[in-house]
Order: structure tokens, then sequence, then C-alpha cells
């Protein structure tokens, strides 16, 4: 069997995929980070228990209602949105104008409420939730069998990666957005509704992060505590790729997943840390990140 | 309110945070006319502008547009009236390319003129149609700053400072399409430090001071009350 540096290339190449579906989540949570930081100037901390409450709606779904997955792909990110829409309205709205630490402290204390609200209904022991049937099995490629569902969660977290890409850079109301971002006071009186574009950029950040949890369920244990232990990995990936980066947080995240991964084979008591150290060296040369540009 | 009026400024007091900016500003400027705010710096010329378009911190008094109240309106509600606004910095976005900024500001109303003609009017732009907004030179920003918003179909344009820091050939071009905008029936209000560039523009002259009005000249008093306005402006 083909090694390299004494690891069996099939170990490898299966720790190179899941490093690429971990660096996927990283990537789409990344970036709905990046566009609501650069927009509403808010360091989102409720998005890691969005991202649950896309997971878990989706558990839900199937439980009460025996909906089943690919509908939960349009429903759980949706609701998501929704709730996220709400969210804006009734809180964020109030500390655009204040110091980023106020929007840190309320989008924190909100992910708290919202995690132990799940906990207090379903305890915190996660939930399985089972491979839809069209993607369970793997692929022969030869070198390595490649689980259909791994590949599946890679190629839509890119679509939706591009996909968002393709808005904000090529399209109408992404230039409405990329301006806003850059003076909202000059872009509303330019006659764009800021305050709704806000709103829209909020709603449809969260419910990347919905989708997210969507993705993940199959793969994990779904409980109130998921999106929590993968937020702080992910701030750490948005500091690296540069604040408000988009291209940053999709190419940062896939490559700290690849790291990640790689780390895992090599040297697995670091594997959990590799993400800080990068960041530390990081920031180090380029306190902006790697696509931030210093202001 | 006389049919040819197109803006109504009365008692208008504006604020940022604590400071109180203008002190009852009174002005009305009639349809198709051009009116200039002149100035010393300070003086509240930029922040009536502003306070016109809801930029400024709270705001009373009476802001009629084309016969609507304004005052309490957000600045996209008021664009939507038919203004269209050209800020003293200009305002060129860096994150957009040329014809992005050129077509970012939504159409507020019919007759607004179409990408070929503004084109036509500015050729500098078609040529960098593709470059970074922010990478143009100061003129060909601010001719993007201006173009951008004859596209939306506003009569109404308030424009801050547009000769300030350019080139006496790029101020000349910008005289030129002022002239064209007066003849195609634009209503414009002009705040100006370069009198020499608003004298022959202008319908008639309002000078602020301390956030009022303090005195208005129209064009054909300006021969004989130059003295006058020599003083005020401290030219």
């Amino acid at each position: 069997m083909t090694e390299i540096f004494g690891v069996p290339l099939q170990a490898l190449m299966g720790q190179l995929v899941l490093g690429l579906v971990n660096g996927s989540f990283y990537a789409v949570l990344s970036l709905g980070l990046a566009v609501i930081f650069g927009m509403l100037n808010i360091i989102n901390f409720t998005h890691g228990a969005l991202y649950m409450m896309g997971a878990m709606f989706t558990w839900m779904l199937l439980e009460y209602t025996g909906v089943g997955y690919w509908w939960s792909l349009l429903l759980a990110p949706v609701g998501v949105g929704l709730i996220g829409i709400l969210i804006e309205r009734v809180l964020l709205r109030h500390v655009y104008k204040l110091d980023h630490l106020y929007g840190l402290l309320l989008t924190f204390g909100l992910a708290l409420m919202i995690e132990g609200l799940f906990r207090h209904l379903y305890g915190a022991a996660g939930q399985p939730y089972a491979v839809p049937s069209q993607l369970t099995g793997a692929l022969d490629l030869g070198f390595m069998f490649l689980p259909k569902y791994r590949a599946w969660v890679i190629v839509a977290s890119l679509a939706v990666c591009l996909f968002t890409w393709y808005m904000i850079e090529k399209t109408r109301l992404g230039a409405y957005l990329r301006a806003a971002t850059e003076n909202a006071k000059l872009t509303q009186a330019l006659g764009i509704n800021v305050p709704l574009m806000v709103l829209l950029t909020y709603g449809f950040s969260v419910g990347l992060a919905g989708l997210a949890g969507v993705l993940a369920a199959p793969t994990t244990q779904v409980g109130p505590l998921m999106g929590s232990n993968l937020l702080i990995v992910v701030f750490a990936v948005v500091v690296i790729g540069g604040m408000g980066s988009i291209l940053g947080s999709v190419v940062t995240g896939l490559g700290l997943g690849l790291v990640e991964g790689l780390t895992k084979v090599f040297y697995a008591e670091a594997a959990s840390t590799v993400v800080f150290i990068a960041m530390a060296i990081v920031l180090m040369f380029r306190p902006a990140g790697l696509f931030g540009r210093e202001k | 309110m006389s049919p040819t009026e197109y803006l109504r400024v009365s008692d208008l007091h504006a604020f940022y945070g604590e400071s109180h900016i203008l002190h009852g500003i009174d002005f009305t400027v009639r349809r198709g006319e051009c009116v200039t705010l002149l100035g010393r710096n300070g003086a509240g010329r930029t922040t009536t502008l502003r306070a016109i378009m809801g930029l400024t911190g709270k705001r009373t008094g009476s802001i009629m547009l084309n016969g609507r109240e304004a005052i309490n309106l957000p600045p996209h509600r008021i664009t939507q009236l038919g203004v269209g606004y050209c800020p003293e910095e200009r305002g060129i976005y860096a994150g957009l390319s040329t014809e992005e900024n050129l077509l970012l500001p939504p159409v507020v109303g019919s007759g607004g003129m179409s990408v070929d003609e503004i084109y036509a009017m500015f050729p500098n732009l078609w040529e960098r149609r593709h470059s970074q907004g922010t990478k143009l030179s100061g003129g060909e920003q601010q001719m993007l700053a201006l173009a951008r918003i004859l596209r939306t179909g506003a009569r109404l344009l308030l424009l801050d400072e547009i000769s300030e820091g350019l080139a006496p050939v790029i101020v000349q071009k910008l005289a030129d399409v002022i002239r064209e905008l007066k003849q195609r029936d634009y209503t414009v209000l002009l705040v100006e430090q370069n009198f020499r560039f608003a004298a022959p523009l202008a319908d008639r002259m309002l000078v602020v001071e301390h956030g009022q009005i303090v005195a208005e000249i129209a064009q054909h008093e300006l021969r004989q009350r130059k003295d006058m306005l020599q003083e005020l402006l401290g030219v």
C-alpha cells in the first residue's frame, strides 16, 4: 500500500476529505460573519447558535412532522433567516451606532439564551440524524473511498460560497451591498433603502448558518452545543482571513480545514490548537489578516 | 405654494450632536432655477445641503420638496422625491467600478439622462468605465459623482463644492455641464467657495453666515453689490 511519510495514503486522503468537510462549514459560517461584520458592524456571536438551530430544525422537522432532509435543506435555513430578521428588527438595530463591544455582548448573550432554551427542551446530549438514502455509501476513486455525503457537503458548500460571491460581486443588489458597507449614509442619500438592505443581509447571512447546520446534521450529533464548539474556530478563521473579506473567509476556511486534517494525521495532539497557532503567526505578520486591507 | 416652487426651506435648524449648526434657514428655489449658497467655511452651507438630505442629526423646521414635507423622512425617501445629491467629498466607492458607481443610484423618476447621453457628456468616464472608482483622477471622480445623479431622473440637484481643488480646464468643463443642465430645465442648488465659478451660473446667490441666510443677490444686481459680497465673503 502506498505510504507518504509513513502514513497510508488511504488514511491521509480520508483525513484530508474530513478536513475539507470541516473547512466547508468554516467557510460558509465565516462568510456569513464577514458579510454581517462588513454591513452591520456587528461581531455576530449568535452565529453558532443559529447554525445549531438549523441542525435542530432539521431534526425536529423529521421527528415531529416527518419532513425529510431535502425539504429541510430549504425550510430550516428559511426558518433561521426569519428568526435572524426578527433579531435584527427587535435588538441589533439599537446597537449599530455603539462600540463593537455592545453588539458582541448582545449577540453573545443571545447565543447563550438560545442554547439554554434548546438544552432545556432537549437536554445537552445530541440526537442522531441519518444520512439521506440517496447519499449513503461511498464512491470508489481508485486510491480511496469517498463517502458520498462528505462529497455532497463539500460540493454544496462551495456552490453556496460561489453563489454568495457572485451575488455580492457581480449583481446590482451586490453593488448596493458593497456601497452600503463602504459608506452607509451616502448610499442611503443616493436613494437606496439601506435599513432594508441591512435587514436582508442579516437574514441571508444567518440563513447561511442555518444551511450549514442542515448540512452538518448527518455528520455529527445534533445537539444544543454543536454551535459553540465550532464558533471559536470560525472566529479564528475570520481573523486569519481578514475581517469583512468574502474571498478571504472562503479560502481561509477551506485551507484551515485542510491544515487541521493534516495535523490529525501527523500530530493528532495539536489538531485542536493548530488553527490558533496559525492565527497567532498570521497576526504577527499581517495584523489585518491574510486578505484584509489595513486601515 | 406657487406652482413654480420646487424647494422651500423654512426655519430650518440642524444639529450635529449637541452643536447647533443651522439657526433658522429660509429660502426657496424655483423650478429650473440655479441658486448658489455662498459663505465662509463653517458658515453652514454644506450643513444646509446635508440637512435637506436628512444626513445631519436632529432637524426642525420645514423642507417642502415638490410639494411634499420632507423634514421627517429618511434620506432614501428624500431622494425618491426627485433629489440628486453630490457630496463635498464626492463619495466615489472604492469597492465599485466606475460603471457600477455610475449605475448605483436607483431611478427615482422619468426623464433622467440615458447612460449613452452621460458617456457622451463625459467621454473620460466611458474610457475608464471598468476602472476602480477611486483610481480615477480628482476631476474624473467629480464628473462621476455628478454623472451618477443625472441618470436617476432627479430634477433637483444639490451640488456641494464641485469645483473645489480642480484644474481650471475641468472647472470650465463643469461650468459647461451646469449650463447644459439649466437648459434641460434641471433645478440646481450649488454650494460654492469659488465665486468666479458660481457667479455666471447662478440666477440668485444666497449668502450664509452663522447658520442663517444674511443676504440675497440676484444675477442682475451682482455688479452693484459686489463690494458688499466681498465684505461678507472676505474674498
